[in-house]
This record gives C-alpha cells, structure tokens and sequence, in this order.
C-alpha cells in the first residue's frame, strides 16, 4: 500500500553537491510555503565545494511541525553515489523518482515502493546542447515533474522564478521553460497526483522564511553593532556575510554615502577576538562569529574579557567537532567550553535561542547585556538553525527601546563623580563604572589588566585583592541571572512527576514529542532553558519532578553538567537523552528514548508487608 | 627595580608646552624595569615627544602585550588609557580600539618576543592593514622576564649569558614591515634619544600605519661580548642614514641649511619633517631601495637607523573601509537603528 498524506510527508533530495541543484531544491520548499503550508527544508552538505554527496531535506507539516522528522517518505534520487543508502531509507510505501534514461537493474530497487521513472537526462540532451545547461536544468526538470506529482499550484513557481530572476528576462524564459518540460512529461506519461498530495491551505500566516545566521546579523545591527572582525569558518561564515548586507542596505549614510559600521576579515580566531575586544574597551558595540574551533582559540582573550570586564558578544554557529570533524554538521556541543571558556575561575552568559525569531531578538539584546554586564556574551546557535531557512514568527522591534549602555561616565558625570575605581562596587550589583580612553583630560583614565589589581586599577599582587575582585564578579554573575532571558515553562494537562529540560534548536522537535508522548499515555513537564547563569525557576523545576530529562544535541550530555555543577543538583534526577551523529534531533527521537526511559522506571513498587 | 613612589612635588618653573602642560604631566609611574633598562630611555623619548608635540594626555590610547616593553605603557601618559593585552595580540586589541574611535592617537608598545614570536602573525596583518598607529618594538633580542631565552630578532651566532649561540636566522622587523605596506618605518637605538624622540614624533603625525623598531640593550640577559644587541655592538655597528633634525605640527618652516643636505618632508596631516641626509644615497621614499640598502648594510653587520622610510601618499583603514567622520562609538540609536518600519520591510522580502 502506497502512502497516502495531504500536507504531511518527507521528501529528501540526493544531489551531487556542485550540481546547482540548491536554488531548485529550494524552489520547490518555497513553492510549497507560497501554497500556505508549513515546511522545514534541511540542507545536509559535505565540507566540499564540488563532487561530494549533498541532500536536502524537505519536511512538509501541515500540523506546522518544523522539527526534523527522520525518514523519507520521497526520495529524489540524483546522485549514483549514494543510491543504496538513498533507497534503503525510503519508508515502506515510500516514493522513489528517478533518472530513468539508463535501465537499471531490477535488484537496484525495491518491491514495497513507488517506484517513478524520468528520462532526466534524455529529456535535458534533447532540449540543450551544452553540458552545463543540460546539468543544470535537470534539476528544474525534476521540480516541473514534481509539481505534476504532488499537485504544486505551478503558478506559484512560475511566480517565484520571475521573482528570483527580476529584470534577467532570458534567465526567466529558461526556466520556465525548463520547470515545464518537466511537468509536462509527467502530465502525459504518469499516474498524477501520487498518494502524497499538496493542498492549498492557510497555515503560513505571517511567518517568514529565514536562515537563523542572517537574523541574528540583523539582531546585531538592530542591537547597535559598528564593529564585527571574524574569520571564515563554517557554520558561521554566512552570518558576517549577512551582516555585512544588512549594513550595506541598512547603514550607509544617505548624504555621505559613508559607512555606520567596520568589518574586518581578520587572520584567525584569535585576532578577531582580539579587535572585538579593543573595540568594545573603547566604546563600540563589537562582535564575532565562530563556530568550536574558533572558541578553542579565542580562549585566552576571552579570559581576559571576563577579568577586564569588557563586553564583546560571540555568536558560536555551533557544529559537531574537533576541527577536522564534521564541520558541517550540527551538534549543541560547545556549552562547556563556552561557559567556563578560558583559564582561570572564569563563568560566562550564554543565550540559547531557539529560532531565527529569538536568534533576532538576543542578537540584538546580546549588546545590553554585555554593556550592562561588561562581560562576554555567547549567542549560542548551531548550524541547524543558522543554515537552514526556517519558518519563523515575523522579526519584532519596539521603537520605544533604547540602547543600554550600561554603567558608562560621560566628562559630566566623571566632573561631578566623588570617586572613581574602575573595579569599584559602588552600587552592590558587582558591576562597576567604566570609562572609556579620551573622556575626560584628567579624570577617569585608568590601566587595564586582566587582574593583578585593586579596586581602582592600580598595580597590585595582593592575594587578598585578587580575592575580593573574584568574589565581586561572582555577584556579578549572580546579577546576571535576573537579568538573562528567563526559562519558559509548559506544564503538562495533569500533574505528573517528569519534567524534561531542553533548548536551542531542540525546541520544535522537542515540541512535537510531547504530542507523541502524550499519545502514548505520558504527561510531561518541559522547561525551556534561553540562557546561563541560570534562573533560580531551573532549581525549582528540577525540585518539583522526581526525574527531569535532559535533551540535548551532544554526546556528554553538557548542559545536564552545567545544571548539575551550578544548580547543586543530585545528578540521579537529571536524565540524559543525547542526540549526537551530526543530525538535526527529530521528535521520534526524543519521544522513542523517553518513552523507553520512562517505562523503564514504571517498576511496580515492593508492597509494604514484603518490605517489613 | 625601585619601589619608591614618585613625589607629587616639581619645580615651579618646569617648561610648559602650548597646552599649558608641564614634562611632568606626560609621565607615569615610577618604573620598575631594571636600573640601566633600554625601555627607559624610549619611554622617556615618548614623553619628550608626546610633550614637545602638546599632545593631551588623554587623547592617546596606549596598548601593549606581555613583557618587559609591555609594562613600559604604565611608565609614560599616566592620564591615558591603557590596556596591557595578552601576550602578542598588542595588535588586534589596538587595531579594534581603532576602529571604534579614530580620533584618538594609537600607540602600541611591543616587544620582540611579542611582535617577532608568539605575536608574529598580528604584527604583520595590523600593519598590512593600515592602522593607524605608532608601533614600537623595544627589541633586545632576548626573552627578558623569563630570564633570558633568545627570541626571534636574535642574530645568528650572537651567544647569550649562559653562553649558548643562537643557530637561527633573526627576524628583522623593519624589513618585514617595508614588505608589508607600513607606510612609515624608522629604526632606532634606544642609547641616541636625540635620534628617536623626533622619529616618535613624526610617527605620532603620521597618518596610517608607523612602526619604529628600537634596539633597546638588556642590561640583564644581554649586554655582555658576544651579544649582538648589546649597547656597545650597537653603538659600534650603528649606520645613521639621516637625522630628522625637527616636527612640526601644521605650520609651514623656514629651512636655513645648505642645499642638498637637509629634505623637507610634508606629511599627509600637514606635518612637517625636517630629515637631515647623513647618507646622501640613501632616498627615504624609496621602499624597494630601502629593502635593499638594509639587507646589503645587515649582510654586512651593519645596524642602519633613521627614518627609513615614508610615503607620500598614505591612507589608513578608515580610509579603506569608508567609515563615517564620527567615531563609531560616537554613534547613537538614530544612527545605529534602523527602527520598525525597515524590520516591517524586511519582514515582507522574506515571504
């Protein structure tokens, strides 16, 4: 029996990568999107520029689910390569299409799916003479044979091509004309539509379609970044690149035609850190971007940011490691590394958003809280959601907020200050004032150092100096913890004696098990961590459930240390459910190991008159 | 090392520069390098230059890495900010406070285990960037605080105090930075103040990235035979190629040498230098001619010292990224902000 869904299926791209198949992929994602209905399109690409397999993964979810869902209920098979693989992971009742100019052997298949055949190639020889042409435009032919296939509006893909090549009238033509041979062919020689079916629907609403790399650029432009040095590294890349553009658009000065804003591609890691960090000691709102390997080299400067108390935000577009690892895989796997990052008793802030919409949001307020903080800030994204373009509520600013510079002395407030120390707690908080170079001629200069100081920054190798200036910054930490994104909280319908904790790009997967969960019979509590230090709730949370499951993407289970070492809580109660071969976690996942978990503990208890 | 604090009584006639400022505002706390220390004397050269040129304190940045050079910062401009960074990323640090605020002046102090080891990379890139700055190696080819390994700017067969000779090729600064695009370079001895001061000032008018590279003897680790960095090998091998007998700031000079002996260079700013050619061979505006005359006199032994080279024309990082007038700290909300209405437009692209 063939799968039958309207609106809810898988269909995954095997491509070579290099083939141009990625604007076509995603012509087919949009095109779905324009029909108003949900999709979760997933690149899965290799760390290479041409030759290697690369596969895009389209999840269709009227439901509105955009969590990786795992398995293939369609597979476009384009690349030979990886064919068995491909096939063997298609669903029973499943969809293959095909090239089918060659024949292929009958054992190349299999008996328990639909098996579609196009002459691609064929097709592509017939029309065009050139080998690039005839590459590339197989991959409009097979979106055109799609669109037959699932019942695509194709107006609205003629609608996005014409978008895409606005004022290129030629490329236009070619196009359609291409998308069209395909749709054609299987209008004449295939059974259309297919079990699987897309219907027009409303469920797109107001949402947009955005990578999480380029929203959170855009939160730094909003949060008043000038400053951005970084240096390539994937997953992270796209995200200067796309801050450069909206500066570009959006911060150019109209009458000068001069810059708002500096970026530099520095040599590595270690510079870029170093300028965000002289940037932000003199006064400008300064960032980078990296992914794990780049968090392992900034470790020193980033040491000395926290005992300098200088506010420089870091956005980790996280991946699975080490440097040679899987760079282009996703993984929630520097969390340790980022909050003790450095040597030294050094904590740090981290921010957990969860989407593009809430990478926006604390991309812009990262630049608050370092310059109240005067601290580092880590925007923790991964490569799940900083690479794939994600359905996410509208992007939100309030024109009534005002940047908050924090606890910075202009010349006025140094004239009249009674006294001045940079490392001073002057008002309990364990944040002090800072000046920046050039304030004032005679008041309010000062040496920075990492420690080996007093409260007014002068020279000193006292112990009980350097003592005191830790525990200051440890109530600076504790200020932090009301100042941070608090957790957020979904209980279940009835009380239950479960919780589990998540966060990042875990949570729309994480969303949707608990659907699956309570289909099974289980009621659970789930808390949503946005950041660390964390809130007292945490404690809370983890008091009121006898078990809290801990749902992350990494092998160590990081963030369930993180709890159990800040929060002092009996590591017994904290459940790990680990998710860590460099794909995005899925909500059968998460659903199938706590169900397994939990039936697991419904041990019947010893009767009393046994015991005694 | 001394730990006396410096009176807080001075002279009441001191001299006082256009600002109104005395020599004793230009200073900083007492120093605690060694009693004879090179660095000294180049701190008190960035005093008297920083003086002479009526420079508010305030308005220069002072950066450093980590070492003996890199604690100098806390002996000169005690009303300045200053940031000892880490060990060898003086430049990064500085070419960010940089781009933050352009108006300030950008001095980074380094040393050469700083600039020619760990800090290599950093060295290079700031100045092939154009920042903005006057970069000084306090070179004494010899990892002081450490008590005494050889660094990078070691000459090869030059013996240390524990009598090992160094086997590796040195790394000379100056040529280095000729390559890469600095557009002043200068090299200086810390022994001849009369010969550094006015190169720090021409440095400080310069526009784009200046970098001056001082021998600066260790009295220490290595200042005994043997030591190619000691103050008489310096002394005896020293190749003066010309004097900049003075800087002005702005205003136009009247020149009162024999012709042919003395070149007025205009500075990009308005500057004026007044170089006194010791070499008449030597042409300070040619970069591949100074490339060569210092690997021809170094093959020879030979330490030439002067200013070595400027360029005409020089432009800066700002320059390159085509950054607003104001400082980007300076910027606001209004400026910074792009406000609902722009999101609300974005917003509508991504549909």
């Amino acid at each position: 029996m063939s799968l039958q869904s309207v609106n809810d299926f898988v269909i995954r791209f095997a491509n070579v990568n290099g083939s141009g198949s990625a604007s076509a992929n995603e012509l087919f994602a949009r095109s779905v999107l324009r029909m108003g209905i949900p999709v979760a399109p997933r690149n899965i690409f290799p760390s290479n520029i041409q030759g290697l397999p690369t596969w895009y993964e389209v999840r269709i979810s009227g439901a509105g689910h955009l969590g990786a869902r795992g398995g293939t209920d369609f597979l476009v098979a384009m690349n030979p390569q990886t064919w068995d693989k491909d096939v063997a992971g298609i669903e029973p009742g499943g969809y293959l299409l095909y090239d089918s100019t060659k024949p292929m052997p009958k054992s190349k298949f299999r008996d328990d799916i639909t098996v579609i055949g196009v002459p691609l190639t064929a097709i592509c020889n017939r029309e065009y003479t050139e080998p690039r042409q005839r590459q590339l435009f197989k991959n409009i032919v097979y979106v055109g044979a799609l669109s037959a296939l699932l019942d695509i509006d194709v107006a609205e893909m003629e609608k996005l091509i014409g978008e895409q090549y606005k004022g290129k009238e030629k490329l236009f033509d070619a196009n359609k004309h291409a998308l069209h041979l395909g749709r054609d062919w299987a209008l004449m020689n295939l059974d259309h539509p297919i079990g699987l079916q897309l219907k027009r629907s409303d469920a797109v609403g107001s949402r947009i379609f955005i990578e999480g790399n380029s929203a959170a650029a855009l939160g730094a432009v909003y949060g008043g970044a000038t400053v951005c040095a970084w240096y390539p590294i994937t997953p992270s890349s796209s995200l200067p690149e796309a801050f450069t553009r909206h500066c570009q658009r959006l911060r150019v000065d109209p009458a000068t035609k001069k810059n708002k804003f500096a970026i530099i591609q520095a040599e590595d890691e270690l510079s870029s850190i170093g300028m965000v960090i002289g940037a932000a000691w003199n006064g400008a709102r300064a960032f980078t971007a990296t992914s794990g390997p780049g968090i392992s080299l900034m470790q020193e400067f980033l040491g000395l940011a926290y005992f300098a108390e200088i506010p420089a935000v870091i956005f980790d577009v996280q991946r699975a490691g080490p440097s040679t690892g899987m760079p282009t895989r996703t993984q929630q796997t520097d969390i340790l590394s980022c909050a003790y990052a450095s040597h030294g008793d050094t904590k740090h802030v981290l921010l957990f958003p969860e989407d593009p919409a809430e990478a926006f949001d604390f991309g812009a307020s990262a630049f608050d809280l370092a310059d109240r903080l005067q601290t580092p800030i880590f925007v923790m994204l991964d490569l799940d959601i900083g690479m794939n373009y994600r359905l996410s509520r509208p992007l939100a600013w309030d024109d009534n907020h005002k940047f908050d510079r924090g606890k910075l002395l202009t010349a006025a407030e140094l004239e009249t200050a009674a006294d001045f120390g940079r490392y001073l707690d002057v008002d309990g908080d364990g944040i002090p004032y800072r000046t920046l170079p050039g304030t004032h001629p005679n008041k309010g200069s000062f040496f920075t150092r990492g420690t080996s100081r007093d409260r007014y920054a002068k020279y000193t190798e006292e112990g009980a100096a350097y003592a005191d200036n830790m525990q200051r910054l440890l109530r600076k930490f504790d200020t932090a913890k009301d100042l941070v994104p608090r957790p957020l909280q979904a209980n279940a319908g009835k009380s239950t004696k479960y919780g589990v904790i998540y966060f990042g790009s875990t949570s729309p997967a994480m969303d949707e098990a608990i659907g699956l969960l309570e289909a099974r019979g289980h009621a659970i509590d789930r808390m949503r961590i946005r950041a660390f230090p964390f809130h007292s709730s945490v404690t809370s949370f983890i008091g009121e459930h006898d078990f809290v499951f801990v749902v992350e993407q990494n092998r160590d289970g990081q963030l369930r240390s993180l709890i159990v070492n800040e929060c002092s809580v009996d590591p017994v109660r904290l459940v790990p459910i680990l998710h860590y071969d460099g794909t995005p976690i899925t909500a059968r996942f998460i659903a199938g190991a706590i169900a397994d978990r939990l039936d697991a503990l419904k041990v019947t208890p010893l009767r009393k008159d046994k015991v005694s | 090392m001394t730990y006396v604090i410096k009176p807080k009584f001075r002279h009441p006639e001191l001299p006082k520069n256009k600002i109104g400022f005395t020599h004793r505002d230009y200073e900083g706390a007492v120093s605690t390098l060694c009693a004879g220390c090179g660095h000294d004397s180049i701190s008190a050269a960035i005093i008297e230059a920083c003086f002479e040129l009526s420079i508010p304190p305030h308005r220069v940045a002072k950066l450093s890495g980590i070492g003996c050079s890199s604690k100098t910062p806390t002996y000169f401009l005690g009303s300045s900010h200053g940031f000892n960074s880490v060990h060898g990323r003086m430049p990064s640090v500085l070419t960010g406070a940089n781009l933050a605020n352009r108006d300030l002046i950008y001095l980074g102090v380094s040393g050469d285990g700083d600039s020619a080891s760990i800090g290599f990379g950093q060295f290079a890139h700031a100045i092939r960037r154009g920042v903005d700055m006057v970069y000084i190696v306090e070179n004494n080819g010899v990892y002081g605080l450490t008590k005494g390994q050889f660094s990078a700017t070691a000459d090869p067969g030059s013996k240390s105090k524990r009598g090992v000779v160094n086997t590796d090729s040195a790394i000379d600064l100056v040529g280095i930075a000729l390559q890469i695009g600095a557009t002043f370079v200068g090299r200086s001895f810390s022994g001849d103040k009369a010969q550094l001061t006015p190169l720090i000032k021409a440095a400080i008018e310069h526009r784009g990235a200046a970098f001056i590279d001082v021998i600066s003897p260790c009295v220490a680790f290595n200042n005994h035979v043997g030591s190619t960095k000691s103050f008489d090998y310096v002394r005896e091998h020293n190749d003066v190629v010309n004097k900049l007998d003075f800087v002005t700031g702005r205003a136009t000079i009247e020149i009162d040498y024999a012709p042919g002996s003395v070149e007025v260079v205009q500075q990009h700013d308005g500057s004026t230098l007044a170089l006194r050619k010791l070499d008449a061979e030597y042409d300070v505006h040619d970069r591949v001619a100074a490339m060569s005359f210092l690997q021809h006199h170094s093959a020879k032994g030979q330490i030439v010292t002067g200013l070595l080279y400027v360029a005409a024309e020089s432009e800066d990082m700002h320059g390159h990224l085509n950054t607003v007038a104001t400082p980007l700290n300076g910027l606001g909300d209004q400026e910074l902000c792009p406000g609902s209405a722009a999101l609300e437009k974005f917003n509508a692209s991504l549909r």
